[in-house]
């Protein structure tokens, strides 16, 4: 027989134990040994009453665990066995671990939330408001639970006049979910404006139904604003997460949905009278400020107003009268003077007075004995008539 | 101001918009003209609000199945 090292065999060993077999196993054992090294690496053992089996879980798988593990705790341990060459020990890689009694579903819930919330469905910026009053509420529950008759009674007491419509669904067991969601679809082809989603208390595994992916989804999409209501104060479903509005109870998310209607109507009431009241005050003090107007002179004594005017239109036209009258004499008076002057320099009263003109044939006017010549014809302009004569001789230098 | 429309004004909008024509009164910077507008716009809403919240149907139904719709009875506690 040929030797193997050893190697060789721990090598046979690790690729045995990658046997499906060996891979994602859910084991159920009392830690022991407990180490949380300074590398944040978890090493322990599990063990039951014959066996025990080392266990590692790292640093990246750990540091999502919800609870820190001690020596004496039963857990659930999922992971898949391995080789520790160096040493030679199979040991379980964990990934997840979980508190015995925190079961599966437990598991699959931190998961969903995780993905859901990683899909940004409970992002706030995506909920929905509810209406202040709404038209009809929409009530998705089982007709036969108390929730339903919890939330009625609330609605009811809050708002007489509020109108219901109840969607009958399976809120637990294994046809919950699908029921839910039909439910669901049904009431978004009503003109129901908000969605009350719940049921009453209830384990862990009971109100399971609202930890359904689908019915998150189904939620997540309803155009109409939906308020989960499931269970206990202490309960939270996934469907609380991705609802619009959680409500801790049935009877709260009544509360919620509907106002009192005795406020509301105290609010518009108080309205209307601050409506009128600041009417009232803006009425009074226009009146106020028009009764001040009125005791102004101007108001208050009309024609004394106009007689002013009228005063005041006198005293123009008297002033635009004398001004006319003294610009008339001023022009007349200059008139005088410049006839006069024009008097003294027309010709015709020298004329009258015995002297002539003399022009030649052309009209000239001869003021010298040598513009003509003798034989030239001339004419003399007298104060009456003219005479037409001849140059006889000439004078050129008499001393005139 | 049209008639507030049933059917397109919410409730809630008509109350803000009551409440905010309150506070433009209240605070009287508007002309007579314009707080008369506002007064009848506000008593229009008031009564809206009124009459939706004097809407009493209260009626309670039930869903049997798409579209079957029946009153449904309530026993008291």
């Amino acid at each position: 027989m040929q030797p193997i090292t050893v190697s060789e065999l721990t090598r046979m060993i690790s690729s045995a134990l990658a046997d499906p077999v060996f891979q994602n196993l859910a084991v159920i054992g009392e830690v022991s040994n407990f180490v949380h090294h300074s590398s944040g690496h978890m090493y322990f053992s599990l063990k039951d009453a014959h066996s025990r089996i080392k266990a590692v879980m790292f640093r990246s798988r750990n540091r999502l665990l919800k609870f820190l593990p001690k020596n004496g705790d039963t857990v659930i341990a999922v992971g898949s066995v391995g080789v520790y060459e160096p040493n030679g020990e199979y040991q379980l890689y964990v990934e997840v671990l979980f508190p015995q009694g925190i079961g599966e579903l437990h598991l699959a819930f931190e998961q969903l939330k995780a993905k859901l919330e990683a899909e940004g469905l409970f992002d706030p910026a995506r909920k929905k408001p509810l209406p202040l009053l709404p038209r009809r509420v929409g009530v998705i529950t089982s007709p036969s639970g108390a929730a339903l008759r919890d939330i009625l009674h609330v609605l009811t007491r809050r708002h007489p006049g509020v109108n219901v419509l109840v969607f009958p669904a399976l809120v637990q067991g294994e046809e919950a979910p699908a029921s839910l969601r039909h439910a669901l679809e049904l009431a978004q082809g009503t003109d129901c404006d908000v969605l009350i989603i719940g049921r009453g208390g209830g384990s862990f595994e009971e109100l399971s139904a609202f930890n359904d992916e689908q019915l998150a989804r189904a939620i997540a999409q309803s155009a109409i604003p939906v308020v989960s209501a499931v269970g206990h104060e202490t309960d939270f479903t996934i469907a609380d997460f991705v609802a619009d509005l959680r409500a801790p109870t049935p009877s709260a998310a009544a509360e919620l949905v509907v106002p009192l209607q005795s406020e509301l109507r105290a609010a518009v009431g108080s309205y209307g009278v601050r409506l009128a009241a600041a009417l009232r005050r803006k009425i009074g003090a226009e009146r106020r400020f028009l009764a001040q107007l009125t005791k102004s002179a101007a108001l208050k004594r009309p024609d004394f107003m106009v007689n002013q005017l009228r005063q005041r239109v006198d005293d123009l036209v008297t002033s635009l009268g004398l001004h006319t009258t003294h610009n008339l004499a001023l022009r007349r008076s200059r008139l005088g003077t410049f006839a006069g002057k024009l008097e003294t320099l027309s010709p015709l009263k020298t004329l009258a007075r015995g002297y002539a003109i003399c022009s030649d044939e052309e009209g000239r006017v001869l003021r010298s004995a040598e513009q003509v010549s003798s034989g030239d014809a001339v004419n003399v302009t007298l104060y009456q008539g003219r005479l037409v004569c001849r140059v006889e001789g000439r004078v050129l230098h008499d001393g005139a | 101001m049209t008639e507030p429309n049933a059917q397109e004004l919410k409730f809630e909008e008509a109350l803000a918009r009551l409440e905010e024509i309150v506070r433009l009164l209240e605070q009287g910077e508007s002309t007579l003209d314009e707080s008369l507008t506002l007064f009848e716009e506000g008593v229009k809403l008031a009564r809206f609000c009124s009459n939706k919240l004097d809407e009493a149907e209260g009626k309670i139904e039930i869903m049997i199945k798409e579209g079957q719709i029946q009153p449904l009875e309530v026993a008291e506690e």
